[in-house]
């Protein structure tokens, strides 16, 4: 929880470099410092997850099917597939990833109505299969991280990145529940910057357990939402060397045929 | 029978060339190879800029192979195109590879296609006898634009649907009749079903077929006038005594062999965006555009893919709507005109002035700047930025007539220097 000092620091080193906006040197000093204001408020922290880690890659579909299926789906991902790529038999996966007797080359989609899920949390739960690629893996796992205590949220949970959440902490038990302390800012006029959390109740894990169950579930995310990502840069390796091994001898002929030009 | 042997030998050769008589007196096989390959004389001394015509020959050709591939699977409908597109990336044996392959193919056609056109700024490739080819040039440029603009639709993604419904709605800047021409164009009174059929229908006919027949148009003028080269000088006024230009050698087997090593060296570059970075960071594949069209929610800021944003920066940094789409349409137009703007007699930057090469050193600078500004939210500092360029942008042009009758050029060399 330590990058959370860090949320509004870009905007702030905007402003005085526009005061002084009269040198061109300046002015592309500020235009620099003004980019980095215009991206995510939230400084997001790096998920540092790694998609050729099939351990991690099978511990995040079983904490995906425990924690997040029940309400969103992947409804583009193949549990047949799943089980070629995290090298696990299909018998594997139908005993311990589908509980609702799903066949092998179902995509995983749950039974939760979207008419119910708009009563119940007043927007249906998004898709996840390309959550990774549409938000980025940082983004979700500091997601995943920043849930806090807000009694008045009718989930009884707020989030960092994303106020207003309509997402329970489903990870609760396994975090424990946070406090956020925001703090008046005078960069900010004196509004109120987040500044960092602190626990209120412990869960059954510590944060870095806590922070390595998320970079799992990042993982099978990423995954997920590229799922030939390891065998297309595998692939490509090879079509490089060809074509590396190709050039030298489309050069040599090159070179022949041009020899008798002065 | 021993005489006979090389006799035996030499008959496939023979009956080949029964074969090409045959051909040859019902079609011009022959005299096309002749006139477009192995008699077609271009300079010997082509540098690294006279590569990308070429590369853009072949990337269309790549376009349209994995264009078709992808069409197989294709859903043109807005309940299912980005779910296709999802099925075609996972489902379909080397889907991925057919997608990637044409969404990286689109935006290296930008490249490839921007430093061409670079190319003939440099080397006055617009200059006289080569207007038609220029002009024809620039056709092509504009439907490259509406086929990408068109072909961006079709994921359906939310950065596909805003996209298209910012730049269609453009045309509602039209004084009276802009919101009918709007409406015209979507078939809908907003981007829906029936925008993404039509749209289909354009990427995968009509421009593919207006594309293919102004490419050959386009080459068939050029081999009419002869290549240009880095030296600006005419090669066809220095022949042999068989009627062979001395500075230039016959496109096969020389210009096709050099050929063959820059395209590898395209690929081994386009591979390394395929296979290990294929969104480029977002550039390529927008991240919103992995979130299906959701006609109630706009992405967090809509910009166009890197290859309209220059365009997209001139049109936010007026204040005024018609005024940005007319000054936008200018930005896009002003090239045509190239050959009736510069003033100068000497084709190659080379032997031009410090003003011209100053002037076209800004233009450069300018455009690659406002295709980044365009990507930066239009707020405070980046307006005053897009302002400034867009300025020296339409100051390359408009002032071009101008700056560049009274050049002081170098004289140039009467044969090709190496």
């Amino acid at each position: 929880m330590s990058g959370g000092n860090r949320w509004r620091e870009s905007r702030a080193a905007a402003r005085p470099a526009r005061r002084t906006a009269g040198l061109l040197a300046v002015m592309a000093v500020s235009m620099f410092a003004a980019t980095a204001s215009a991206q995510h408020e939230a400084t997001l922290e790096p998920a540092g997850n790694d998609v050729a880690d099939t351990a991690s890659l099978q511990r995040g579909a079983m904490y995906f099917v425990n924690y997040c299926l029940g309400c969103h789906s992947a409804q583009y991902v193949r549990y047949n597939r799943l089980a070629e790529d995290l090298q696990l038999t299909e018998n594997l996966v139908v005993q311990n990833l589908m509980f609702t007797g799903e066949q092998p080359f179902d995509t995983m989609t749950n039974s939760m109505r979207p008419e119910d899920s708009v009563r119940w949390f007043g927007i249906a739960p998004p898709d996840l299969s390309l959550i990774a690629r549409s938000r980025g893996t940082d983004y979700v796992y500091t997601f995943l991280r920043s849930f806090y205590e807000a009694p008045a949220s009718p989930t009884g949970v707020d989030n960092v990145v994303l106020p207003n959440t309509a997402m329970p902490h489903v990870l609760w038990e396994l975090q424990g529940i946070n406090r956020a302390v925001f703090e008046a800012d005078e960069a900010h006029d004196g509004e109120e910057v987040f500044r960092r959390f602190e626990q209120v109740s412990a869960g059954q894990l510590g944060t870095q357990q806590y922070d390595q169950v998320v970079r799992d579930i990042v993982n099978f995310l990423d995954y997920i939402g590229d799922p030939t990502q390891l065998a297309r840069e595998a692939l490509g390796v090879r079509v490089i060397a060809f074509l590396l091994v190709f050039l030298v001898i489309a050069w040599l002929l090159k070179r022949e045929i041009w020899k008798d030009v002065t | 029978m021993a005489s006979a042997a090389p006799e035996l030998n030499r008959r496939p050769g023979r009956r080949f060339d029964a074969l090409v008589a045959w051909v040859d007196a019902r079609f011009p096989m022959t005299r096309l190879l002749r006139e477009h390959a192995t008699q077609y004389y271009a300079a010997k001394n082509f540098n690294f800029w006279y590569g990308f015509g070429v590369l853009a020959t072949v990337v269309l050709i790549m376009q349209f192979v994995t264009g078709i591939f992808l069409t197989m699977n294709y859903k043109p409908s807005a309940e299912e195109a980005f779910a296709s597109v999802e099925y075609i990336m996972r489902d379909v044996d080397w889907g991925w590879l057919l997608r990637y392959l044409h969404s990286t193919g689109a935006s290296a056609f930008f490249i490839v296609v921007y430093l061409h056109m670079f190319r003939g700024f440099m080397y006055g490739s617009y200059k006289r006898p080569r207007e038609l080819v220029w002009l024809i040039g620039m056709f092509i440029y504009l439907c490259l634009m509406a086929e990408a603009f068109f072909g961006y639709l079709l994921p359906w993604g939310n950065m596909s649907y805003w996209g298209a419904q910012v730049i269609v709605s453009l045309f509602g800047a039209v004084p009276v009749v802009g919101e009918g021409i709007a409406e015209w164009i979507r078939g809908d009174f907003y981007i829906s079903d029936i925008t993404l059929n039509r749209f289909f229908a354009f990427h995968v006919i009509a421009m593919p077929l207006i594309l293919l027949v102004l490419v050959v148009v386009h080459i068939m003028a050029l081999h009419e006038v002869g290549s240009g080269n880095p030296d600006g000088i005419e090669i066809k006024e220095h022949k042999d005594a068989g009627g062979k230009p001395l500075d230039g050698v016959a496109f096969h087997p020389y210009h096709t062999s050099k050929d063959l090593v820059i395209i590898i060296v395209f690929f081994i570059i386009f591979s390394a965006v395929v296979f290990f970075a294929p969104d480029m960071g977002g550039y390529f594949l927008e991240h919103a555009n992995f979130e299906p069209a959701n006609p109630l929610q706009t992405p967090e800021h809509i910009a166009p893919v890197w290859y309209f944003t220059p365009f997209y920066a001139i049109l936010r940094a007026v204040p005024d709507k018609l005024f940005g789409v007319v000054l936008m349409g200018g930005a896009v137009l002003l090239p045509v005109f190239m050959p009736w703007l510069d003033r100068c007699r000497v084709k190659s930057v080379r032997y031009r002035s410090w003003i011209y090469k100053t002037a076209l050193g800004i233009f450069a600078v300018s455009f690659l700047a406002l295709g980044w500004l365009g990507l930066q939210p239009a707020t405070g500092l980046y307006t005053t930025f897009s302002r400034i360029f867009s300025v020296l942008y339409f100051g390359f042009f408009i002032l071009m007539p101008f700056y560049t009758s009274y050049e002081k050029t170098k004289p140039v060399p009467i044969r090709v220097t190496k």
